[in-house]
């Protein structure tokens, strides 16, 4: 699955790494974030584009798996 | 159901906005100046004497307190982090650009809310502005416009915000005659420090949880049709707009509106110039304050930027008044816009993705 690394960037561009990720790929992408405000963000895009988001935490990294 | 439990914390946090705003205002704050970090920000870089404008010299708690209600809510959920690296002096210079077109328009995208809310009608033409300028910050952005990712810094780096303000605090509790203090103008009207205090920290708090932010809104409307902080945004205009009208405050027009002009064409310009500069920092002034309480040490540099721009403002008369935009002020919006849209376009590269 493709990985997007978007650790450490402003609001909104993690979102927006999600977006254009899920674009070219649109069965699923997993995305790398470090904090809550991504995590919240992300997921709600994701869910109002009908995926499904799972959390898994090691540390601050949060990897966000994006799948239908 | 869903909708309350996906929406509810943000449209929650920007009722409580909104009627503290009027509370505010019925304490002893300027009209249709509950809230405004522009304003407050100016006030105190007056209070610190760092200009001399009479008129807007006061260390307003309310500032204080948001970014100590961020702090304790941050800490309390887990969400206090040190970091930062960013671009620290590009989102300074950004800062001290928002702070200019906020002080043409006068007031920051949460006082143009709450000036919407007591039927100020310049403030709409200011909205129509800001939407512009977070137009155009949307175009950078979707072009691959990035500041660089941040790093994790000391505990102590990302205190600091706090601690500033908490100093700040103690010099206005026990060392006032250090500080300048308004004796007429809007820096002479203000709630008691007490209950201004707690409407910071309140508002803090409620930010920090809820990320309310007034760019944010528009923003992610626009960018990924998602109307969250949106909510947020229209919470606090409905909550104003009931609270003005029960205390009979409401007041439809142009003309004789409190603390603002009618120049139409200044007005958003200003508020392009914040709207753009605003979504290229990741959010409003109040969202920089809340970050900055959380630990995030670029939007406390984005923080001093206004701080030391509203200095400017004054210094070189470049902030509007009730008569109206100053033609200092107009170049100074238009060099602010094209230094601001210069940092958008060198900042932009094609996508890795």
């Amino acid at each position: 699955m493709k990985q997007v690394d978007a650790c450490g960037r402003a609001c909104p561009e993690p979102v927006l790494m999600t977006k254009q990720a899920l674009k070219a790929s649109p069965e699923g992408v997993q995305v790398l974030v470090d904090n809550a405000v991504a995590v919240g963000n992300i997921t709600r895009f994701a869910q109002n584009g009908g995926y499904q988001v799972e959390d898994a935490v090691s540390g601050e990294i949060h990897t966000l798996t994006i799948k239908k | 159901m869903r909708f309350i439990k996906q929406h509810g914390l943000v449209i929650g946090t920007g009722l409580v906005v909104g009627i503290i705003a009027i509370v505010l205002v019925a304490l002893g704050n300027p009209a249709n100046m509950g809230f405004c970090i522009a304003c407050f920000l100016r006030d105190i870089a007056g209070g610190v004497g760092l200009h001399r404008a009479e008129i807007v010299q006061y260390v307003r708690p309310e500032i204080l307190g948001l970014v100590l209600g961020a702090l304790l809510m941050s800490l309390f959920g887990k969400e206090f982090a040190p970091k930062g690296g960013s671009a620290p002096l590009t989102r300074f210079i950004l800062g001290f650009a928002v702070m200019v077109g906020a002080l043409m328009f006068l007031g920051c995208p949460l006082r143009m809310v709450i000036r919407i809310g007591g039927g100020d009608l310049n403030a709409v033409v200011g909205l129509v502005g800001f939407v512009v300028g977070i137009l155009l910050g949307i175009f950078f952005l979707n072009k691959g416009f990035t500041l660089r990712r941040t790093y994790n810094l000391p505990a102590l780096e990302g205190y600091m915000p706090s601690i500033i303000s908490i100093a700040l605090l103690l010099v206005l509790a026990f060392g006032a005659s250090l500080l300048f203090f308004s004796t007429s103008g809007p820096g002479s009207m203000r709630a008691p420090v007490v209950a201004a205090l707690i409407a910071g920290l309140v508002v803090g708090a409620l930010a920090q949880r809820s990320r309310l932010c007034m760019v944010g809104g528009i923003r992610d409307a626009v960018m990924f049709k998602d109307g969250h902080l949106l909510y947020g945004f229209i919470a606090i205009f409905v909550a104003v707009l009931l609270g003005n009208l029960i205390v009979g405050k409401f007041n439809l027009g142009f003309a004789g509106q409190p603390v603002a002009h009618t120049d139409g064409l200044w007005n958003a310009m200003g508020m392009v110039v914040t709207g753009f500069g605003s979504v290229l920092l990741g959010g409003c002034p109040l969202r920089q304050l809340i970050l900055a309480g959380s630990g995030n040490t670029d939007s406390g540099i984005a923080v001093v930027g206004m701080t030391v721009g509203a200095a400017f403002c004054h210094n070189f008369g470049l902030a509007s008044s009730v008569d109206g935009p100053t033609a200092n002020g107009k170049i100074a919006v238009i060099i602010c816009l094209v230094v601001v849209a210069a940092i958008a376009l060198i900042n932009t590269r094609k996508s890795e993705a």
